[in-house]
């Protein structure tokens, strides 16, 4: 069995490869377009399907805007669709910014992008075209959504999921930085936003409906909800009926990455930020930390990373598993080091070091 | 007679390879940088998401100089291009 990983950077796209998870073939930065202005992209959302193994990424120029390649031979060779593929209708009068992430569904083809600014983008083939989500981008709320310090985007997208009681092919739960965590029971038709006891420390009304700046949202295998706020760290088996703290024994309730086990219900890891004011690994320590028992206690399980004082912290996208039957877990940094261990080893292996920011990593067991 | 559309490297791919492309003017001998920029689009399509988002803006970092001028300080996108007129797509000075 072989294993890919792909990783997103602020200046280009690499992917790594391995037999063993443990010593890993590195290649970048990829040229997505023959020519390279291209090449040197911010990589900010990268999905694998599932279905397909297609590896769809949402890239940036700075100059020539955003678009989404796609690569139907795991990285080999990359294609972009000849028509812009994401783009707001004229009548919006909203320019489409960057994806912040792809999200898979059970039927094949079906993939949703989640944009910056507010968005939400489905596609019905593959990946290659979208279409606007509508009822969301109406929602009356939207004039009060506002960006967070790294844009106004939908970066969480859980197709299928609205409670911890199996999935419904009608439902979602998305979260947006700012906005909240919302939820759908028909096809997109209308939203519901389900924030109830989300902290909003940063406004008068602390606890409000919406507009919470949530950073991800992560399911574990038995449904469970997985928050990580902008303060506050939660866990629901239902969003509608509130969410409950669970940041004690962390170093910071601040942070962006959330990653649940694929197959041990409760089990989660979660990288602390120092605060708001201050982006930077809680206590100048790369460190991840797990919980086993649903946030009801947490642990460092940090053996294999650096000991030194460290400054590079863990985006939102960029911790992922593979789910393999003996998950692999990844992250990458903005010191650009990035990280590998599994279920059994326990300890942390250092896949490349040195890249530029790392903005999202996903793999695959290929 | 027409214009002459000039292109960076960059957004060679996008344009069959060529570095300059002929737009004509039509009998009036003139078409607003608008005019220009969609029978440019028609011709190569993805060019036109380089240089301008879905609702027809120049992005902020392009730069389209109609003769000597930056379009931005003339009358933008309502530029008149005439015949003989060169348009130049530039990147700006910009980036980290």
């Amino acid at each position: 069995m072989a294993y890919l990983l792909v990783i997103g950077t602020r200046k280009g796209l690499f992917t790594a490869r391995s037999d063993d998870r443990k010593r890993w073939e590195v290649d970048g930065p990829h040229r997505l377009d023959p020519v390279d202005f291209a090449n040197m992209m911010g990589s900010y959302a990268v999905g694998i399907d599932p279905h397909t193994r297609r590896i769809l990424v949402g890239s940036e120029s700075s100059h020539f805007g955003p678009s989404v390649w796609f690569s139907d031979d795991l990285g080999a060779t990359w294609q972009e669709p000849k028509e812009q593929p994401i783009a707001f209708p004229p009548d919006t009068d909203t320019s489409f910014t960057r994806v912040w992430q792809f999200a898979f569904t059970d039927k094949p083809g079906v993939v949703y992008a989640g944009v910056e600014p507010h968005g939400l983008f489905r596609s019905t083939d593959g990946g290659e075209s979208y279409e606007i989500v509508r009822a969301l981008y109406d929602h009356p709320h939207r004039p009060e959504w506002m960006p967070g310090a790294g844009g106004a985007a939908i970066h969480t997208i859980l197709p299928g999921r609205v409670t911890a009681n199996g999935t419904d092919p009608h439902a979602m739960t998305v979260a947006m930085s700012t906005g909240g965590v919302y939820r759908t029971v028909d096809d997109g038709a209308s939203w519901t936003p389900v924030n109830k006891g989300i902290r909003a420390g940063f406004q008068p009304d602390e606890y409000p409906e919406f507009n919470q700046c949530v950073h991800k949202v992560a399911v574990a295998s038995d449904g469970v909800f997985f928050l990580q706020n902008h303060h506050g760290v939660y866990r629901t088996e239902d969003p509608a009926a509130g969410w409950t703290s669970i940041a004690d024994g962390l170093p910071s309730d601040f942070g962006f990455a959330m990653v649940a086990h694929p197959h041990v219900p409760g089990t989660v890891l979660n990288f602390p930020v120092i605060s708001q004011e201050v982006h930077l690994p809680a206590d100048h320590k790369l460190r991840a930390f797990r919980t086993d028992d649903g946030g009801g206690s947490w642990r460092s399980v940090s053996a294999g990373l650096p000991t030194d004082p460290y400054y590079g912290i863990v985006l939102r996208d960029a911790a992922c598993t593979d789910g393999a039957d003996v998950p692999g877990f990844y992250f990458g940094t903005r010191s650009g080091d990035v990280f590998a261990t599994t279920d059994e080893s326990a300890e942390w292996q250092q896949v490349v070091g040195h890249l530029p920011d790392v903005l999202c990593v996903r793999a695959v067991e290929v | 007679m027409g214009a002459t559309v000039f292109l960076p490297q960059a957004l060679q791919a996008d344009s069959g390879g060529v570095a300059k492309v002929d737009i004509p003017l039509g009998d009036g001998g003139t078409l607003p940088l608008s005019g220009v920029l969609d029978e440019l689009a028609s011709r190569h399509p993805r060019l036109n998401q380089r240089i301008r988002d879905e609702q027809g803006r120049l992005r902020r970092f392009v730069n389209v100089y109609v003769d000597s001028d930056e379009c931005r300080a003339l009358s933008g996108l309502d530029t008149p291009v005439t015949n003989g007129s060169e348009v130049r797509v530039m990147p700006s000075v910009a980036g980290g």
